[in-house]
């Protein structure tokens, strides 16, 4: 017996180690998460090995500020005029976004959007790699010390990065978009089409899940689409690079090129925080089905002259009066404007010149607001109520549409069916 | 007390001072997931992996030889985010054979250094392939070109970097 054990030793330890790590795997995968079976393993692995990246990289930028700050200051005057004259056009450029985003901001109150808004984020610079083309995912600077939890959106100016993996004391492991078990919601920026944004073994990023019969054109950028509750919607993901059809022919295979250079990252920001916001308006009457398809039918062409007064076809419709459709239904969540008790019906107050203010809207029970008008061209102005009612479970009815009236009427005071 | 087991009389056995033999493993997957971020193609190396040969190659003996090759591998593994274990294996099969190789054949030339490495890094990533599919059902492709590409580029680097670390060896 000692001969053969002797005999064979090399062969039997090689047989014992092999047959603990598959064990080991074996356990691993077992277990739907193994994040916390092996954790102390990676805190070692990971304290071992960080330190030395995260000191290096502060060296690399320490030396970088130092040569850039004190002794390379070569065009740096020309530089600054020419900072100070972008500044300038950026101010111009900022206080058209302002009124932009404002109107944005009213009209998908109007559509009773849910909206996440990225409050909070925090800054990290990206100090290692996993090092290995099987799991590309790489290693920032903050830790649970910095607020930083698994799931977090990780972004750079460009686009989005991934998201945050794992956590330890302070360094954080960040699985990024084009890993093989990443996935993102996507839409098109102009198609609207949806799909999920996944890795391949390679690295490359495909749009899956897209029909074959949807149009989807090569350079069209990609965002996230919020639907999978990780990433903001609207944050861009990259450009289509390819378009081609798979052996099953019921997808697309659409090929992405990301928008974050995610070969060279240095720095990124990681979102702590998202404010979360539901439209809420006055609540007004009940909404009845004959007035919901009133409203998704095809308007009726204006005529030159149509009574004040006239109910029905005479009205002007507009994107706000479409969107500002009110229907009844407590506020889901304060947006610092004092939700109205419900009441039938309510005569709205008059048109005020302020923008913000309730301008032009229809009452599905009934009520009309006056739309706002342009006197010079006779445009109905589109600025919509700063608030809307929309009713838990039920959604606000839209159609953004401006309808020119004649001589700028005012809405008829009465709508009902 | 020095760190070989081997008795191979025509072979010569080397060992390591300790700071080496922490040391270079250590820097090597420390340079594995640091230098990928300034040059991404510097991914298609894999020093741990050349690291582990040398170490079994010179030590020449199996058992260290693959204990060398599955510490490696498992804070490999530890620091991606798969489950760990797929490189530990790997590494522990290329150590073992490695030794057994080194103990055999005379691994000092040049010619000898790069086909042995150029078939222990296939053999590394037929192993990672079979257990990443079959145990851990990951979707890999697998690229004969790429491979025998990345292969001969490893080896090549392989040999490059063997003869540095040859200044680090010690006589039993």
């Amino acid at each position: 017996m000692e001969t053969v054990l002797g005999r064979y030793r090399n062969l039997i330890i090689l047989v014992g180690v092999l047959f603990l790590q598959v064990l080991g795997l074996a356990v691993q995968v077992k277990r739907t998460s193994d994040a916390e079976s092996t954790r102390l393993i990676r805190v070692w692995a990971v304290g071992t090995i960080t330190p030395l990246e995260r000191g290096l990289v502060w060296g690399q930028t320490y030396i970088g500020n130092l040569w850039h700050n004190y002794f390379y200051l070569r065009g740096v005057r020309a530089e600054n005029r020419q900072l100070k004259e972008q500044i300038d056009q950026l101010r111009l450029e900022q206080v058209r976004l302002n009124q932009d985003a404002e109107q944005a901001h009213r009209l998908q109150a109007l559509l009773s959007f849910k909206q996440r808004y990225i409050s909070k984020t925090v800054a990290a610079q990206v100090i290692g790699s996993s090092g290995s083309d099987q799991s590309r995912s790489v290693y920032i600077d903050k830790g649970v010390s910095d607020g930083i939890e698994q799931g977090m959106a990780v972004l750079t100016a460009d686009g989005v990065v991934g998201k945050v993996l794992t956590v330890f004391p302070s360094t954080s492991l960040v699985l990024l978009i084009n890993d093989q078990s990443s996935g993102v919601g996507a839409i098109l920026e102009k198609s609207r089409v949806q799909g999920v944004l996944r890795g391949t073994p390679n690295g490359e990023v495909m749009l899956e899940r897209v029909m074959s019969d949807e149009q989807v054109a090569p350079g069209e950028t990609l965002l996230t689409s919020g639907g999978d509750q990780i990433f903001p919607k609207g944050l861009p993901l990259g450009r289509v690079a390819k378009v081609a059809g798979t052996d099953s022919g019921l997808f697309l295979n659409v090929k992405v090129k990301p928008a974050a250079n995610l070969g060279r990252l240095e720095e990124v920001l990681v979102v702590l925080a998202r404010q979360e916001h539901q439209a809420t308006a006055e609540g007004t009457g009940r909404v009845r089905t004959v007035d919901i398809m009133a409203q998704r039918l095809p308007s009726v062409p204006d005529k030159p002259a149509v009574s004040a007064g006239s109910a029905g076809s005479g009205v002007p419709r507009t994107a706000a009066n479409d969107g500002a459709a009110t229907t009844t239904g407590k506020p889901q969540s304060p947006t610092g404007v004092k939700p109205q008790t419900s009441a039938p019906f309510v005569r709205p107050k008059p048109i005020e010149s302020d923008a913000t203010k309730p301008q032009g809207s229809i009452s599905m029970t009934g009520v009309a607001n006056k739309p706002a008008t342009n006197p010079a061209s006779g445009v109905t102005s589109a600025a919509p109520p700063k608030t809307v009612t929309a009713a838990p479970g039920k959604p606000a009815i839209s159609r953004p549409k401006t309808v020119t009236p004649a001589t700028g009427t005012p809405a008829s005071e009465d709508d009902s069916h | 007390m020095p760190i070989t087991y081997t008795s191979g009389e025509q072979v010569e056995v080397y060992r390591f001072s300790a700071p080496v033999t922490v040391g270079v493993p250590l820097l090597a997957l420390f340079l594995q997931a640091f230098v990928p971020l300034r040059f991404p193609f510097f991914s298609i190396f894999d020093l741990p992996l050349l690291v582990t040969i040398f170490f079994a190659m010179a030590r020449r003996n199996p058992v260290s030889g693959l204990l060398t090759g599955a510490l490696i591998g498992l804070i490999q593994d530890a620091l991606t985010h798969r489950a760990i274990g797929l490189y530990g294996i790997a590494k522990t099969v290329v150590g073992f054979g490695a030794s057994s190789m080194g103990a055999k054949l005379d691994a000092e030339n040049a010619g000898a250094r790069f086909l042995l490495t150029l078939g222990f890094y296939l053999l590394h990533s037929a192993v990672y392939f079979t257990v990443a599919r079959g145990m851990v059902s990951l979707t890999l492709d697998w690229s004969w070109s790429r491979g025998v590409l990345a292969g001969l580029a490893n080896a090549a680097v392989g040999v490059a970097l063997y003869f540095v670390l040859d200044r680090f060896k010690q006589r039993t």
